[in-house]
């Protein structure tokens, strides 16, 4: 449960998808001049995401996966299927998973719901090629999510997050547009400057988790540092084995 | 100009400067930023998304008759995703701690606006040789914005540029560190990419008054 709780703030506050890492940033800066249609992207982004992130976290753990495959004919130690990396095709099969979930998605609800088609509609094909949701899904993969439940948590949480974002700048720019901006500044200028001063109040919520500045600082850094060793070391020996 | 007709010129020259995809089309933001806090970094950015434009506009402009235009997003993406994968094999290879730094942005290239942007506007009603060309002017002004703030961020954040020190010793006060010069930690993060990014839209739309918003 706590784990749980801690991923979900983490990744609206502290890893916000915009303020922190800056993807979707073209939809957020397109879309983002009334709150209406801020508000109808912002929800279809989330619920995408809560698609795909789990689903790809399915892909991941039994296909792409060193030693994924294992199931498929029992084997383990490197024999048989069990030894088979497939993980430089997760790009393909992340993308083509999104774009065939997407228009799935948008064939659904355009049957099922009319009212929740025509608020979104215009917006699921524009999300195919927003990078919050392919970085989602590869952000899931390089931090290495364990379980389902944490998957679909980081998906809907980070959704939320670019929501909170986009819906955030959306409400400024319709105010900004009564201020006296220098005329260069006007329209893109201004947003980008906003919303790094924005990511700057987002950096603040960097210590929400750790408890402050007294515990915790000296023991994290370190294991980091041991640990990108180890797996550094574990390359090199894969290196030179391939080598010989 | 013997090799390039005018209009062929025009092709890589536009994005530079008054056609600029990040400045003014407002495109490829995404995967870009976040890796500009060091020059190497933006620099092998800017080649990534050279080759995969370059390339990619050749491909989709040779197969722009064939592709039904019900489905072209897919066959898009895929074309990207498999310059992409090349890329990333690459720098694993060649460049170890460089992919590890890039991380996931070298797989974000595929959902690079720019990228897409191109195909859809330009390589589908376009010839190979100009969608070619096309590709690597909108690649070139997307990597000048990159190193210029790759180049702002570590020469201020850091001190240094590719790497290696250029205002002196930080530690033994050296250089300017000895007239009391400090460097500025906070170019590091990320919220002054956005922020130097915005100032580089406010000097460009200063110099043309054409390019001002409303």
């Amino acid at each position: 449960m706590i784990e749980h709780l801690e991923l979900f703030f983490k990744s609206i506050f502290i890893d916000n998808m915009v303020f922190a890492v800056f993807l979707g940033m073209c939809s957020y800066l397109a879309v983002s001049k009334k709150v209406a249609t801020a508000v109808g992207l912002g929800a279809a982004v989330i619920f995408v995401l809560a698609i795909t992130v789990p689903l790809n976290w399915l892909l991941d753990q039994y296909l792409l996966q060193p030693g994924a495959l294992a199931w498929a004919d029992g084997s383990s130690n490197g024999e048989g299927f069990s030894g088979m990396d497939l993980g430089f095709l997760s790009f393909i099969m992340f993308i083509a998973t999104i774009a065939t979930m997407v228009q799935l998605v948008e064939i659904v609800v355009e049957k099922f719901s009319p009212s929740l088609y025509n608020s979104l509609g215009i917006f699921l094909p524009l999300i195919a090629v927003n990078c919050a949701i392919l970085g989602g899904s590869l952000f899931m993969q390089s931090r290495e999510i364990e379980t389902f439940g944490l998957a679909v948590n980081y998906g809907v949480s980070s959704g939320i997050g670019w929501f909170l974002a986009i819906l955030a700048i959306a409400a400024i720019r319709e105010k900004i547009r009564y201020s006296n901006v220098p005329a260069p500044l006007r329209g893109l200028g201004i947003t980008f400057i906003i919303t790094g001063l924005m990511g700057i109040g987002f950096l603040s919520f960097g210590g929400m988790l750790t408890g402050g500045d007294e515990e915790e600082v000296s023991p994290e850094p370190t294991a980091q540092v041991e640990e990108v060793k180890t797996e550094d070391a574990k390359k090199l020996a894969d290196n030179t084995k391939i080598v010989e | 100009m013997g090799l390039l007709s005018k209009k062929d010129a025009k092709l890589i020259t536009d994005p530079l400067a008054d056609n600029n995809p990040i400045t003014i089309q407002v495109l490829g933001i995404c995967s870009a930023l976040a890796i500009t806090a060091e020059l190497k970094a933006s620099l092998v950015m800017g080649v990534a998304v050279l080759f995969v434009l370059g390339i990619g506009n050749v491909v989709i402009s040779l197969m722009r008759n064939i592709i039904p235009s019900k489905i072209r997003i897919i066959v898009q993406l895929i074309v990207v995703a498999a310059l992409v994968i090349i890329v990333d094999q690459v720098l694993k290879a060649f460049a170890y701690d460089l992919s590890k730094t890039l991380s996931v942005f070298i797989g974000l290239i595929i959902t690079n606006c720019i990228i897409m942007g191109r195909f859809e506007a330009f390589a589908l009603a376009n010839k190979p040789w100009q969608s070619f060309l096309d590709g690597i002017g909108n690649a070139l002004g997307y990597a000048v914005i990159l190193i210029i703030v790759g180049f702002f961020r570590e020469l201020l954040g850091s001190g240094t540029l590719f790497g290696i020190p250029v205002l002196g010793d930080p530690i033994d006060k050296t250089g300017v560190y000895s007239l009391g010069y400090e460097n500025n930690g906070f170019m590091l993060m990320p919220p002054m990419a956005l922020i130097i990014v915005g100032l580089i839209i406010w000097v460009q739309r200063s110099r043309n008054k054409a390019l001002i918003e409303d």
